[in-house]
């Protein structure tokens, strides 16, 4: 069987040869018209049938399970090239596998020359559960919370002091970078002075956040802003360092 | 009494009493030995109020007697002579003659009076307020005399009986309104405040809601069921609504409370941020804080919310304001124009702005029913290394001169005059907690109205 196949082949690549030979003698033939006949030479000798050669190759090599990776495999002198596990295929080619476990790619390429076999190996690795792709709204909150500073105040102002604008900055980039997101502005004093006051002054403050984001082009319409005064200290203790915390425009990601 | 003259404060006390434990105990010492000595000390205080100059009168003041065996008696008994005396001791009318003088057989009714044990020393009283009280089949009576001792011959200055449901409540009101006709017809006509009320912050539900009580702080309950934030409760004169300021999904709003409904009524949203509503004499009109224009400003509205008119243009906050309670024709309010907040007036169209304060951290106005003292929260010496606290002050707004009330250390804000002009109820932090105190308008006869909770921004009622 095999060999009769391999004979047909061959038979069938003299006969293109030997058109092939024929077309280029007559070629041949018709340029020289004008010069002397000359013996057609005697026609090759069949060659010896070629082996086959195969080649196969994954890339990436190692892939999470869900991932998936491109095969690639070349042959030559083959008529019968297949891989276990995905069948018969063409000589040459590429295709997207996305296993669930580690596989062996057996790749077998027959021709009238013989058989070529050539493996590839694809690991699949379990995918880390830390890394999982939380839902995007919370990512997007997450971000808000990772990379939106708040604005520290001094005592009794509602002016953006100079060593805060590093933190407007900040936001803005982040905030221009995510158009989508809408927020809230918290206005927050220390617990000295009195209520009222203290919830007008947080008005301000948060005002005054505002202001600066508008100003350098944030739109209005994505910023709420509310004050706290100091109905919602963020430290409870009678010393600077905490009356300092308290003094704030908080931010806080609209969902 | 021997708690009240504890408490009374001393002109030379300072704000660093509170962290001079044994100095503060040593100024207690001598503070009591000032005080049984008398008056003659208490006249280097600034004394300030109406009726001042005038001798008080002293009035003997035995427990009212059982008329029959009934057995509430004793309970509601014990219920009325609390309150009657308190009511009477507090109103600092009258001085009240100690039980320790008093005849072992005291009198119930007009007959069993015997005018010599009394007018004559050592119970040495002018007047004589003496009773009884009686349960009858569910119902209570009692009756009660304002006697003038000195006058023999014709002795009865009051007489009056009062019948109820026999409850304790019953008991307590009954003695409010005969402790009130007393002071009025000893304080000079003017009106008694024991029936009258006072409204305050509580968190004692867990949030700071609104919550009433009787002026002595018996009867204390919750009126708004915000589950926020509510704050600055200012009761209309009339004393049907209250108007006060919470946190509400849209921000803070001015929400308004009917005390004839118990309920919410409506009122409309300005936007902003909106705070401290304050009542106009007639009340027709509500002076607030709204920030709907950007920074906090003054405005005006009707008393249902339309007619909204702005009265201030500053950059620096402006909070808190009052109006003239006599004329309603001025307003007092807070402002951090200058830095610092500080109290300042206005005439009621927005002009002639008079800054009242010097320096310092100014919060808090309330205007005196006679039209003539501002009240304030004032902390004096203020800034970084001045430790210096929040007290009450009075102001005489004419002269703008001043005179510290409190001095025993804490922070003592929103101060709040009686309808006689004759106390004021504050907040204090001085137990440790803020909690209301109420005193008479010379800082005397200092004690605490609520013990449960933090409890804050005292408005006393307007009669």
């Amino acid at each position: 069987m095999k060999r009769v196949n391999g004979k047909k082949i061959n038979m069938k690549q003299h006969t293109l040869k030997s058109v092939a030979t024929v077309v280029a003698l007559s070629a041949i033939l018709m340029l020289g018209a004008c010069k002397k006949k000359a013996a057609p030479p005697p026609p090759p000798p069949p060659p010896p049938p070629a082996s086959p050669t195969a080649s196969i190759s994954v890339s990436p090599d190692t892939i999470q399970k869900g991932q998936s990776a491109t095969l690639t495999w070349q042959t030559s002198n083959a008529t019968d090239v297949s891989i276990d596990g995905i069948g018969a295929v063409q000589p040459s080619g590429t295709q997207q596998v996305s296993p669930a476990d580690s596989t062996t790619y057996h790749l077998t390429a027959k021709g009238a020359g013989g058989t070529q076999d050539a493996t590839t190996r694809l690991t699949v690795t379990p995918p880390p559960i830390v890394e999982a792709p939380p839902p995007p709204s919370a990512s997007e909150e997450d971000l808000f919370g990772q990379n939106v500073k708040d604005v520290y105040f001094d005592y009794d102002k509602s002016d953006i002091r100079a060593d805060q604008n590093a933190a407007i900055q900040a936001d803005m980039a982040f905030l221009n970078q995510h158009p989508n997101i809408n927020f809230t502005i918290e206005g927050h004093c220390d617990n000295r002075g009195s209520t009222e006051y203290n919830l007008a002054l947080g008005d301000q403050r948060a005002g005054a956040v505002k202001n600066a984001l508008t100003t350098a082009g944030i739109s209005a319409s994505r910023i709420k802003t509310i004050s706290y005064g100091k109905e919602k200290p963020f430290c409870m203790e009678d010393n600077e360092a905490c009356w300092q915390q308290n003094r704030r425009g908080h931010f806080v990601y609209q969902k | 009494m021997d708690d009240s003259h504890r408490k009374a404060p001393q002109f030379f006390a300072d704000s660093s009493l509170s962290i001079w434990p044994a100095r503060a105990r040593f100024l207690c010492v001598v503070s009591s030995l000032l005080l049984l000595a008398s008056t003659s000390f208490a006249q280097d205080w600034v004394r300030t109020g109406s009726g001042l100059g005038v001798e008080k009168v002293r009035l003997a003041v035995p427990d009212f007697k059982p008329l029959n065996g009934d057995p509430q008696n004793t309970a509601l008994l014990k219920t009325f002579n609390d309150t009657f005396w308190n009511d009477l001791d507090n109103s600092g009318v009258v001085e009240l003659v100690s039980k320790s003088f008093y005849p072992l057989q005291v009198p119930g009714q007009p007959p069993e009076v015997t005018f010599g044990v009394w007018n004559s020393p050592p119970p040495n009283a002018a007047m004589l307020a003496f009773g009884n009280l009686a349960v009858v089949g569910g119902k209570v009576t009692v009756q009660g005399w304002l006697y003038d001792v000195k006058n023999t011959a014709s002795p009865q200055v009051l007489g009056k009986q009062y019948n109820d449901v026999a409850t304790d409540d019953a008991a307590r009101i009954m003695a409010h309104k005969f402790a009130d006709e007393i002071i009025y017809r000893l304080g000079g006509g003017i009106s008694g405040i024991a029936e009258s009320k006072i409204f305050f912050v509580s968190d004692r539900s867990g949030h700071k809601e609104v919550w009433g009580m009787d002026y002595d702080g018996s009867n204390q309950r919750q009126l708004t069921h915000q589950g926020s934030i509510a704050l600055s409760p200012r009761i209309s004169p009339d004393g049907s609504r209250l108007a006060f300021s919470a946190l509400t999904k849209s921000g803070w709003d001015i929400l308004m409370y009917s005390t004839d409904l118990n309920r919410l009524v409506s009122f409309p949203r300005f936007g902003g941020t909106n705070l401290s509503p304050a009542w106009s004499p007639d009340g027709a009109k509500l002076a607030l804080s709204s920030s709907r224009s950007g920074s906090s400003e003054i405005y005006v509205c009707d008393a249902s919310g339309g007619n909204l008119q702005r009265m201030t243009t500053s950059r620096g906050p402006d909070v808190s304001p009052v109006w003239n309670r006599k004329t309603g024709a001025q307003f007092a309010f807070v402002s951090g124009r200058t830095g610092l907040p500080q109290v300042y007036t206005m005439e009621a169209d927005g002009t002639n702005l008079q800054r009242m304060t010097d320096q310092g951290y100014a919060v808090s106005p309330s205007w005196s029913p006679n039209g003539q003292f501002l009240t304030l929260a004032w902390t004096r010496k203020y800034g970084p290394g001045e430790p210096g606290s929040s007290d009450i002050y009075l102001m005489d707004i004419a002269s703008k001169q001043w005179v510290q009330l409190t001095h025993d250390g804490g922070r003592n804000d929103f101060p709040s005059w009686s309808p006689d002009g004759r106390h004021i109820v504050f907040q204090s932090s001085r137990s440790g907690k803020e909690e209301i105190w109420e005193m008479l308008a010379d800082g005397s006869k200092l004690h605490q109205l609520t013990f449960t909770g933090r409890n804050s921004q005292p408005n006393w009622s307007w009669k």
